[in-house]
């Protein structure tokens, strides 16, 4: 009786009070999930995330002019580009300077490979002078200005000092703005001549044919989702194992079977001829070219499209579409005001997956795309694997993650992550 | 939809049919491809077509020789061992880390749970090109790049995503009192796992683990970045033979591949229906 009387908190069994206890046994069983989940935010962490933070900072990062030609930079400060007149002597000076200790280290040449990605032609200046300087003395062999334009006539333009003098910082967005067609000129960033444009271009076009291929996806998809949400039990699950079957087939098997297929000496042109439809002297180009792209791609993602529309369709119940047609609708009504809206958001779920991975698409393209039909990411592996520019390939597969990402978000905002299903 | 009511006008049952018509088309768009190359890779001569005598289902159009290449030639059967040796370690690690995670993630009060999923499942959402990419670099730093255990480490985390999905999927169903009860009979928490709660998920782990598997056993993009000639899997050799000069090798390839998707789809259809039966069982 005494312990029911006493006021003040309640106790647990301890002694402690109620309130506390409990308190602590959450955080504990928080701190226990968490320990559980730890290991492999660790291991993703170290073996993805960062690989990727880390690419990403290529596309800004710019150390190389600064920790080449140090000097150089140091006396540029004071030049102004805007006065159209050659830097000092003092400025060639320190160049002479470090082009000797750079092409000592053989590091000028990454440093011309860098430049050269701005302006054009600063490669070979580099590269012809950085031989020669080698042998100069400094304290003796001045003045520079004269002796570095006689080498090569490049050192009298100002643009190469400009060049130097833009992108001598640690961080530049120099990189993003090639991404996007441009360049940082004289006065700031400024729209690249008509013939340098390039990666607009595949952007629009990698935002264009995914565009086309999720359309196709829904045309596609959406009547063999209906139809399995609508047939019994037994029949959709035979049927549905021919969506599966795609769906877990080999990438690469099926790349390859529409490159066997889609050739002109290929079934589908064969099949064609034999009809009639075609004359054997001109078959369809089918391959390498948008049209093998889009053809290979729609069948690669159809499975992904199909199955979140069928998991929604599945819940829709059939009572709706009577009661519309009982109360007059008619077919189409009925579909377009009654049914259709419901599937809204598996249509959404499905296009925003087929998207997301059709942008980041790289093997089929790579493929069966020929040079019409490559997108983004195979331009990121050009500058990655053979170009050698890596800032570049990094700035684009910035601009393609955000892309991605942003679809991301939505998508967990309609569907949520936790909703993905597979299979 | 399943049957035409007595009272369907005309125009009614032409939808109808068509329709089917249209479905039965995307279909065949679908299956066909696959199906096609089946007899293909048994072709006598080098074409990427029917021959005459296949049409004619003359014995003499059909060989096997394209297999025996594949079994006699080096560097197909080097790239089939080294698929071989990838996939599985790669989908043991993954499968380890994500059921681990996905146990962890399907507590009750697990604070950060939506930020800590996004970043579990990013591995499947960024295009992987750009993996491939961050991976190469990163993986040259420390001394991973063309080493069996980059490639490796590298399809483990692209697996992990599939681990979780379908591992919390199974663990929406599972019924928390089972463990309660196995911890008050006197079971310690490794006890409990191993005996009560495993058995119970095991089905999703296992389909997990198939996804994993196919994700380590198909990947291209990364292997490529990450791996060097040692490590040239089954993918990467089917990518230079349809990039450089196609042999119709590849076809009987393929068709090997399409009997382990199969296999494959088979299993996991099969562990998917056993694991709905066993929920099925347990209160909830």
């Amino acid at each position: 009786m005494t312990d029911i009387s006493q006021s003040g908190p309640v106790l647990a069994a301890d002694g402690t009070p109620l309130k506390r206890s409990l308190s602590r046994a959450l955080r504990m069983q928080k701190l226990r999930a968490l320990m559980l989940i730890a290991p492999l935010l660790l291991f993703i962490l170290v073996t993805f995330i960062l690989p990727v933070a880390d690419m990403l900072f290529r596309s800004v990062e710019n150390r190389i002019v600064q920790d080449t030609l140090p000097q150089t930079v140091e006396a540029l400060a004071d030049w102004d580009p805007a006065s159209g007149q050659l830097p000092e002597e003092a400025v060639f000076a320190a160049m002479a300077a470090d082009l000797q200790i750079a092409a000592k280290a053989k590091t000028h040449t990454r440093v011309a490979k860098r430049l050269n990605y701005e302006n054009p032609g600063v490669s070979s200046v580099f590269r012809k002078s950085g031989r020669k300087v080698g042998k100069w003395d400094l304290a003796t062999d001045g003045p520079f200005r004269e002796k570095l334009i006689e080498i090569d006539d490049g050192w009298g333009d100002v643009e190469l000092w400009r060049t130097i003098k833009t992108y001598s910082g640690s961080f530049t967005s120099g990189y993003f703005l090639n991404a996007v067609d441009m360049q940082l000129g004289a006065e700031g960033p400024e729209v690249r001549p008509e013939n340098e444009r390039i990666y607009n271009t595949m952007l629009v076009r990698t935002m264009r044919m995914s565009l086309i291929i999720t359309f196709s996806c829904i045309l596609l998809g959406y009547p063999v989702a209906w139809i399995l949400a609508n047939l019994p039990a037994r029949k959709a699950n035979l049927l549905l194992i021919l969506v599966l079957l795609p769906f877990w087939t080999s990438l690469l098997v099926r790349t390859s079977a529409w490159k066997i297929l889609l050739q002109q000496q290929g079934v589908i042109n064969d099949t064609l001829v034999w009809i009639g439809l075609v004359d054997d002297a001109n078959r369809l180009v089918l391959i390498n070219n948008e049209l093998g792209t889009i053809i290979a791609m729609t069948h690669i993602l159809l499975p992904f499209m199909i199955l979140p529309m069928y998991s929604v369709m599945q819940t829709i119940n059939p009572s709706y579409l009577r009661a519309a047609k009982s109360l007059g609708a008619t077919d189409w009504t009925a579909f377009w005001r009654v049914y259709f809206p419901q599937t809204v958001p598996g249509i959404g779920a499905g296009s925003i997956l087929v998207f997301i991975l059709a942008v980041g698409y790289y093997i089929t393209p790579a493929l069966v795309g020929g040079t019409k039909g490559t997108f983004i990411s195979n331009l990121i592996a050009y500058h990655i694997s053979t170009s050698g520019n890596w800032g570049l390939g990094a700035a684009l597969g910035a601009i393609l993650l955000a892309v991605v990402l942003l679809l991301y978000w939505v998508y967990d905002k309609v569907v949520g992550i936790d909703n993905v299903k597979l299979g | 939809m399943s049957a035409l009511p007595p009272y369907a006008t005309v125009g009614q049952r032409t939808w109808h049919y068509t329709f089917r018509v249209i479905c039965g088309l995307v279909f065949f768009f679908l299956i066909a491809p696959i199906v096609v190359i089946i007899p293909l890779s048994f072709n006598a001569q080098d074409f990427f077509t029917f021959t005459p005598e296949m049409l004619r289902l003359d014995p003499d159009g059909y060989s096997l020789k394209h297999y025996r290449d594949f079994f006699n030639n080096d560097s197909w059967q080097s790239a089939m061992w080294n698929s071989l040796k990838i996939a599985p370690m790669a989908t043991i690690v993954s499968v380890t880390f994500g059921t681990l995670a996905a146990i962890g993630l399907s507590q009750p009060h697990v604070p950060f749970r939506r930020a800590i999923m996004a970043i579990l499942i990013s591995p499947m959402i960024v295009p992987l090109i750009i993996s491939a990419a961050g991976m190469y670099f990163f993986y040259s730093r420390i001394g991973l790049q063309g080493t069996y255990i980059g490639v490796v480490l590298a399809h483990a985390a692209l697996g992990i995503p599939f681990v979780i999905i379908t591992v919390t999927a199974t663990l929406v169903g599972f019924d928390r009192s089972l463990t309660r009860a196995a911890a008050n009979m006197g079971a310690d928490p490794v006890t409990t796992f191993f005996r009560v709660q495993m058995p119970l998920i095991l089905p999703g782990v296992i389909s997990g683990g198939l996804f994993a598997f196919i994700t380590s056993f198909d990947e291209v993009v990364v292997v490529l970045f990450v791996g060097s000639a040692g490590q040239k899997t089954l993918p990467w050799q089917m990518f230079i033979g349809l990039r450089e000069q196609i042999s119709p090798t590849i076809l009987a390839v393929a068709t090997i591949l399409v009997a382990i998707s199969i296999m494959l789809l088979a299993t996991v259809e099969m562990l998917r229906r056993r694991s709905e039966r066993l929920r099925g069982m347990s209160p909830s």
